[in-house]
C-alpha cells in the first residue's frame, strides 16, 4: 500500500467515525424530538435554536455528574463494559461502503474504510459481540436487575441472531458474495435486492430491532420491570455511553440493511446522470456524491423508522419474544432460504 | 348465574382471520395513527414567551388602588382580613397626620398591610368585603415562583398600585 493510500485511509477513518458519532449524538435530540411530535409536544427547543444544542448539554451534564462505582461490584468489569460496548459499536462501520470511488487527480479512491470479501461476517461477529458489553456491565454491577437485563440481553440476541443470519442466506445466496462492496454493485441503479427479498427483509429488520434492544424489544432494559436493567447501577458518562453505544448501533444496523436491501449507494437513473455528464470523472465524482447523500438519507429514514416504532408498540412480553424468534422467524427465514433457491434453479432451468 | 338486567351481551370468541394473526397489518395500522400525530398542530404553549388566553373574570395577583388624585383608598377598616378564609391577609392601621392628605384619602390608613401568598386562596372574598373599592384581584398577573417562604408575603411596596407620574403634575 502506497503512503498516500495509507494518510487517504486514515482521513477517511476519522471521518466516518466523527460522523458516526455525530449521528449518535443527534441521534438522542431526534429521538426526543420525534417522541415529543408523536406525542403533540415540541420537544426540546430551549438549548439554542430549535433546542440544537441539546445533545452538548446532556452530554456537560453527563460529564460532570458523579462517576459512581457501587462497592460490592467488580470495579475492573464494571468500567470494562460499557468501553467494550462502545468499542465494538464503532467498529462496526468500518466496511460498509457508504459510496462508490471518487476520482482525485487520476487516483481512484473508494468510500469504504475496509474492504474485506467477508464484510457480512465483520459486521455480523462485530455486532454480536456487543452483547459482551452489556454482560459485563450487568454482571460487575453485582445487583439482580442488573443481571436479570443482561441475561436478557444475552438470550435475546443469540436467538434472534439466528434468524437474521438465515435471513441473510438468502441474499448470500442471490449475490454470490459476502462482501459489502460487492453486494452493493450488484444492485445498480434501482435493481435492489427488496423486490427479490421482501419476506428476507421483514425478518431481517424485526431481528435488527431486537438486536439493537430497541422497542418492542426492550426487554434488556425495560424500566418499568427492571428499572433499567443492565444499565441500573450506571451513572454518568458510563452510562452515556451505554446509551452512545445503543444509537451507534441503531446507526450501523441502519447502514447495513440500506447496503443489503435498499441498494446502498445506488439510485434510480443513476446511468442517465453518469451519462448526461460529458466529463467522465465528472460525472464519475458527482454520481459518487449523489450516491453518498442518497445513502445517508436511506440511513436516516430507518434511523426514522426505528424511532417511529419505539413510539408505536408497547414491550413484548419474554415469551412472546421468545415464541416470535424460535417458532415464527426461524422457520419463516428457512422457507425464505428454500424459495430462494428454488427460484435461483427455476431462474437457470429457464434462461 | 342468572343475569341481573337484560343488558348483558353475550360474547363469542371469534378466531383471529390470518391478518390478525400476522400481526404486521396491525403495526402498520398504528403507525399511520402516530405518523397522523406527528403532524398534528401542537397543543404547547411556549410558556414565558405566549401565555394562556386568562378568562375575564379570572383571579390573580392582590393590587391596592389609588384614587383619581393617587391617594390610597385603603382605609384599614380590616374587613378585608375578617372576609378572609385562609387568614392571609395582616394589618396594622394608623391615623393620618397633617401635610399627607395627598397620600391617603381617609384618616385612618394602612400602615402595613400583608398578603400571604401562599396561603392565600384567590377566593377574591376580599375583593367584595371591601366598602372603599381598596383592593383587587387583577386579571394580568399571578404570584410567581419564589425560593424563600418570606418572599412571599407580599407587603405594601409590591401591592399598592405605582402612582401615575403623568397625572400628578
Amino acid at each position: 500500500m502506497e503512503s498516500v493510500d495509507l494518510i487517504y485511509k486514515a482521513i477517511y477513518i476519522l471521518v466516518i467515525f466523527g460522523i458516526t458519532l455525530l449521528i449518535a449524538t443527534y441521534s438522542t435530540y431526534f429521538e426526543r424530538k420525534i417522541a415529543a411530535f408523536i406525542q403533540d409536544r415540541v420537544g426540546p427547543n430551549r438549548a439554542g435554536p430549535l433546542g440544537l444544542l441539546q445533545p452538548l448539554a446532556d452530554a456537560g451534564k453527563l460529564f460532570f455528574k458523579e462517576d459512581f462505582i457501587p462497592a460490592k461490584s467488580n470495579k475492573a468489569l464494571f468500567i470494562i463494559g460499557p468501553g467494550i460496548a462502545m468499542l465494538v459499536a464503532t467498529m462496526s462501520s468500518a466496511v460498509i461502503p457508504f459510496g462508490d470511488s471518487l476520482i482525485i487527480g487520476g487516483h481512484e479512491i473508494f468510500l469504504q474504510a475496509i474492504e474485506v470479501n467477508i464484510g457480512v461476517l465483520y459486521v455480523f461477529g462485530v455486532v454480536s459481540l456487543g452483547v459482551y458489553g452489556l454482560m459485563i456491565g450487568g454482571w460487575a454491577s453485582n445487583n439482580k436487575f442488573s443481571l436479570l437485563g443482561a441475561i436478557r440481553a444475552a438470550s435475546q440476541n443469540i436467538s434472534y441472531e439466528l434468524a437474521m443470519g438465515l435471513s441473510l442466506i438468502a441474499i448470500l445466496m442471490m449475490t454470490g458474495t459476502l462482501s459489502l462492496r460487492e453486494i452493493a454493485e450488484q444492485q445498480q441503479g434501482f435493481n435492489w435486492n427488496i423486490w427479490y427479498q421482501p419476506l428476507g427483509f421483514i425478518i431481517f429488520l424485526v431481528c435488527a430491532f431486537a438486536e439493537t434492544n430497541r422497542t418492542p424489544f426492550d426487554l434488556p432494559e425495560s424500566e418499568a420491570e427492571l428499572i433499567g436493567g443492565y444499565h441500573t447501577e450506571y451513572g454518568s458518562m458510563k452510562l452515556g455511553m451505554y446509551l452512545f453505544a445503543e444509537y451507534i448501533n441503531i446507526f450501523v444496523a441502519s447502514a447495513v440493511m440500506a447496503t443489503l436491501y435498499f441498494g446502498a449507494y445506488n439510485f434510480p437513473f443513476m446511468e442517465n446522470l453518469r451519462s448526461a455528464i460529458s466529463d467522465p470523472v465528472l460525472a464519475n465524482n458527482v454520481v459518487t456524491l449523489v450516491g453518498v447523500g442518497v445513502m445517508f438519507a436511506k440511513i436516516f429514514l430507518f434511523i426514522f423508522f426505528f424511532m417511529w416504532v419505539r413510539w408505536t408498540l408497547p414491550r413484548f412480553r419474554y415469551d412472546q419474544l421468545m415464541k416470535l424468534g424460535w417458532q415464527i422467524l426461524i422457520p419463516l427465514a428457512i422457507l425464505n432460504i428454500m424459495l430462494t433457491g428454488g427460484g435461483i434453479l427455476l431462474k437457470e432451468y429457464l434462461f | 348465574m342468572e343475569p341481573l338486567t337484560n343488558r348483558s351481551k353475550k360474547l363469542e370468541k371469534k378466531e383471529m382471520t390470518f391478518a390478525e394473526r400476522a400481526y404486521l397489518p396491525a403495526i402498520a395500522q398504528g403507525l399511520g395513527i402516530t405518523l397522523k400525530h406527528f403532524f398534528k398542530k401542537k397543543a404547547t404553549i411556549q410558556y414565558p414567551e405566549q401565555t394562556r388566553q386568562r378568562s375575564d373574570v379570572w383571579r390573580g395577583l392582590h393590587v391596592l388602588k389609588r384614587d383619581e388624585e393617587g391617594r390610597e383608598r385603603c382605609t384599614a377598616c380590616g374587613l378585608c382580613a375578617v372576609a378572609c378564609p385562609a387568614e392571609a391577609i395582616t394589618m396594622v392601621a394608623g391615623e393620618r397626620k397633617a401635610g399627607e392628605e395627598h397620600l391617603y384619602r381617609e384618616e385612618k390608613y394602612a400602615v402595613t398591610y400583608e398578603v400571604n401568598m401562599l396561603r392565600c386562596i384567590f377566593c377574591g372574598l376580599c375583593e367584595e368585603a371591601c366598602p372603599k373599592a381598596a383592593i383587587f384581584l387583577q386579571d394580568d398577573k399571578i404570584a410567581p415562583a419564589r425560593y424563600e417562604r418570606d418572599e412571599f408575603i407580599y407587603g405594601k411596596d409590591r401591592l399598592v398600585e405605582p402612582l401615575k407620574t403623568t397625572e400628578t403634575k
